[in-house]
């Protein structure tokens, strides 16, 4: 038991503080200036206003704002993946008691949906109950993640309690994730679990004022918010623009100050060219990679050598130093996301298969492998999602690696539906793209990606080695014995059986005007949206 | 004539109903489905069962048959139903597009008839002559000139020059605001995407004029005209220029039932929230009941404005509808 403690301690030790690279900062201290409309454009579509049952930041951007949350990443510090603070709670975020087997949250007093009803533990409740044990036919897209949840309840109006089923270091970040905002109880028991796709009642520091469905949302200050003094604005406006160039326009022709997914290089170098320091840069790794998968199912992608090779041929670091001119990837990096104190250094990236620097010897290697295998001419379906940014570039790129070893690959780019189809139900693809984009930062989570159970894992294999290293990965109670064992899970997922290859990891760019203050890049775009502490200096 | 409008209206109904069948069956057949997309098209983890759940509660596990049977009944009914991807009736979708995209489609049919209509008359007259070849590259350069690339460059023109001249750059609105709410706004918006339209849209119907009235004006009645000594303009005006426009009334017709739904890139450059965008993200997203929906539309649309300019050519000449 004295290992789970160490371990959920070193959890919320684990890179608190740590900086994870963001470059820029949003400028020098100014005194606060209240007023005025941000405006900003969102590259993608609102399906409904549910969040709970949504996954798109297309959702987040214009919707997050209304709504609060139990807890959040901590806004001044949202690069850390581990520095999270109350929303709707008080004090700080509960550390577990019992066997870190119960969490127990003070609730705020006074605060209120902006339809006049008094938030209480109750809401809390119901909104939990709801995205953990949905009734049937409820969608909740993020149940998965509460797994080791037993019961929520709420002995009185200001208290909430988790019950876990066994001890877990995923369920705080869990509970941070930006996609649970808070319902009132008095809405989803009179108007049932569906009314939140049309409609809109939070406690976030702005009230809904109107949509209009592929054009804007609209929304105005809520002088009732529970963080006093916030928000600085009087409102925001989220516009739908689909096309990155128009995002990019909109930011020049100052119709919009910001968008908060990001831009490729060359979009920054243009902007900034063009309206110099009227453009601010904010600049970050970013919690999402792209992989190619090989479809081990198909013969001779079930052959180590060939996975082997595959990774071989692949120039990383030479890769990271081009790419990262013209996409938005840059980081060099193993299955933990880069400058996470659970992921590879440098130093040992480099033991990895595929990592070295020497890429002649690595290709001769390459080259000898695939002979061994009787695949020295092989030619592969690879199929690839049609978005530019980063896949089709990383896509491109990858087949002129692969071609470098003699291996043909045709590139089969598919709009997201045909592609999508292909990737998880036909599984008609030698080699697929494949990638994983996550909010909250929580390795030993996201890392489960790797294992041929997973539910989003595409490469058709089995591995029980894999499988129990990451048995062990979850009992792991220190840094150490974590780092180490994630060492051997990396080992044998990229190197010994290279069941999927790592490309770059992405690398968030946000440029702004510069009178946007206030927002602080974090490592994913669904976070730190709740814009509250966004104010223009002008 | 009221037999033949009639004719013509009965004429539309196996239209439609092809159009519906087509559209149904071609749709099913793009692999994928909305909810995949929905659910995990964002990377994000997906749980095998919330998918499922979403697919029932579209009715896309229902057998297909049960499913084309309530595609149909809805029309018939005149019930659209709603998008699968927001949940909104498709009704209210495609009404907030709709003005729009209509308030569009005349803004650049009044540039094109505006342009057309005297150039091409000028131009076939002047037939031969320094005015005819800068007319005729002018409408050739408006049609070798896609509309996107127009409008990106209009686009970009504003914001370099406005730049250079008013030290901000400046653009159109990209949210649409309704004339009745503030006109010049409006209008900063959508003029632009209007005459990137409208341009190509122009070069089509004015060279389509000038070939017409060249062929009219070497009818026999038109030597009879001026060898009565009519006025060169009476000649044009009144007796060559009504006979020669039964062909570009054609072309005009059809651009405009074509700007209704198939401004697709041209909407994309200047983010307009009209029903190009919405046909493409519904395409996108795999949301059957709005492409359905969209296509019957846009087929009506086609199909009516076929009926209005066949009615215009019976008005314009008397022996169709005596046929």
């Amino acid at each position: 038991m004295r290992n789970v403690y160490s371990k959920l301690a070193l959890s919320f030790a684990l890179g608190t503080g740590l900086a994870l690279g963001a470059v820029g900062t949003a400028g020098p201290a100014h005194a606060v200036k209240k007023g005025g409309i941000l405006n900003f454009v969102v590259g993608s579509k609102i399906p409904s206003y549910d969040l709970h049952r949504e996954t798109t930041f297309g959702v987040i951007h214009p919707i997050r704002p209304l709504y609060s949350l139990l807890i959040r990443v901590n806004p001044e510090n949202p690069s850390s993946p581990t520095d999270f603070v109350c929303d709707l709670c008080e004090g700080s975020v509960p550390k577990g008691t019992d066997g870190f087997k119960k969490y127990t949250f003070k609730i705020r007093t006074g605060v209120k949906f902006h339809d006049g009803t008094p938030l209480t533990s109750a809401d809390i409740v119901a909104t939990y109950q709801k995205i953990i044990f949905p009734p049937e036919g409820v969608p909740s897209a993020r149940k998965a993640f509460f797994k080791m949840v037993d019961s929520v309840t709420a002995p009185d109006a200001t208290t909430v309690v988790f019950k876990l089923k066994f001890p877990s270091g995923a369920f705080i970040p869990a509970v941070a994730t930006p996609f649970n905002i808070v319902y009132s109880k008095k809405d989803l028991d009179k108007h049932g679990f569906n009314w939140h796709k049309k409609n809109i009642n939070g406690t976030g520091p702005f009230t809904f004022v109107q949509h209009q469905p592929g054009s804007f949302v609209e929304g105005k200050r809520y002088d009732g918010y529970h963080h006093k003094g916030k928000p600085y604005l009087d409102g925001y406006k989220a516009i739908a623009a689909p096309k990155m160039a128009i995002r990019l326009q909109a930011i020049r022709g100052d119709r919009a100050a910001i968008e908060f997914r990001g831009f490729p290089p060359k979009a920054r170098d243009d902007l900034v060219k063009a309206l110099g320091d009227k453009i601010t840069v904010q600049e970050s790794d970013w919690n999402c990679a792209l992989f190619y998968t090989p479809n081990q199912k198909r013969k001779p992608f079930n052959d180590a050598r060939v996975k082997k090779a595959l990774s071989l041929a692949v120039d990383r670091w030479g890769g990271s130093k081009y790419l990262q001119r013209i996409a938005i990837v840059k980081t060099v990096g193993g299955v933990v996301f880069p400058k996470h104190p659970l992921a590879a250094t440098k130093a040992e990236l480099l033991k990895l298969t595929g990592y070295a620097t020497d890429m002649k010897a690595s290709r001769a290697q390459a080259k000898k492998l695939l002979a061994e295998a009787g695949a020295g001419d092989l030619k592969l379906d690879f199929s690839n999602r049609g978005v530019d940014q980063p896949y089709k570039v990383v896509g491109t790129w990858l087949v002129g690696q692969w071609k470098k070893v003699g291996i043909t690959a045709k590139q089969r780019v598919q709009p997201s539906g045909p592609f999508y189809a292909t990737l998880r139900k036909s599984s008609d693809f030698d080699i697929s793209i494949d990638f994983n984009c996550q909010s909250v930062i929580n390795p030993i989570a996201d890392v489960s990606k790797f294992l041929g159970s997973a539910g989003n894992n595409y490469g058709n294999y089995k591995d029980q080695v894999l499988e129990d290293l990451y048995d062990k990965l979850l009992r792991a109670g220190t840094e150490s014995e974590q780092r180490s064992i994630m060492r051997k899970f990396e080992t044998r997922a990229l190197s010994d059986e290279a069941h999927m290859g790592v490309t770059l990891w992405w690398y968030k760019i946000n440029p702004h005007r510069s009178y946007v203050k206030g927002w602080k890049i974090a490592p994913s775009h669904y976070l730190n949206q709740h814009l509250d502490n966004v104010w223009l200096d002008r | 004539m009221y037999k033949y409008i009639v004719k013509r209206i009965l004429l539309m109904i196996p239209t439609l109903i092809g159009a519906a069948v087509l559209v149904f069956f071609l749709l099913r057949l793009i692999p994928g489905d909305i909810c995949e997309l929905r659910l995990a098209g964002t990377g994000l983890y997906a749980d095998p069962a919330e998918i499922e759940l979403c697919r029932n509660n579209l009715g896309l596990n229902d057998h297909i048959l049960v499913q084309f049977a309530d595609f149909v009944m809805g029309f018939l009914i005149f019930d659209l139903g709603d998008s699968m991807w927001t949940g909104k009736p498709i009704t209210f979708e495609i009404g907030l597009r709709f003005q729009l995209s209509l308030q569009v489609a005349f803004m650049a049919t009044f540039v094109a008839v505006i342009i057309s209509i005297p150039l091409g008359v000028i131009s076939a007259v002047k037939q031969d002559t320094w005015i005819d070849y800068v007319v005729r590259s002018f409408s050739i350069l408006g049609i070798a000139i896609p509309s996107f690339w127009l409008g990106i460059m209009i686009i970009l023109g504003l914001l370099i020059f406005t730049q250079h001249w008013l030290g901000e750059p400046w653009m159109p609105p990209i949210e649409y605001v309704s004339p009745l709410e503030d006109l010049g706004g409006n209008l900063a918006q959508l003029i632009w995407p209007a005459v990137a339209t409208g341009y190509r849209y122009s070069a089509v119907a004015t060279r389509m004029t000038r070939s017409a009235l060249l062929e009219v004006l070497r009818e026999d009645y038109i030597r009879t005209a001026r060898a009565k000594g009519l006025l060169e303009k009476i000649v044009i005006n009144r007796h060559a220029l009504k006979n020669s426009l039964l062909p570009v009334v054609t072309v005009i017709g059809i651009e405009f039932a074509f700007l209704m739904g198939g401004l697709v890139v041209t909407e994309q450059v200047f983010n307009l929230n009209g029903l190009g965008k919405l046909f493409v993200e519904s395409v996108l997203n795999n949301d059957y009941s709005l492409t359905q929906a969209l296509v019957m539309i846009v087929v009506a649309v086609f199909v009516f404005t076929n009926l209005v300019v066949d009615l215009f050519y019976a008005w314009l000449d008397p022996r169709i509808r005596y046929s």
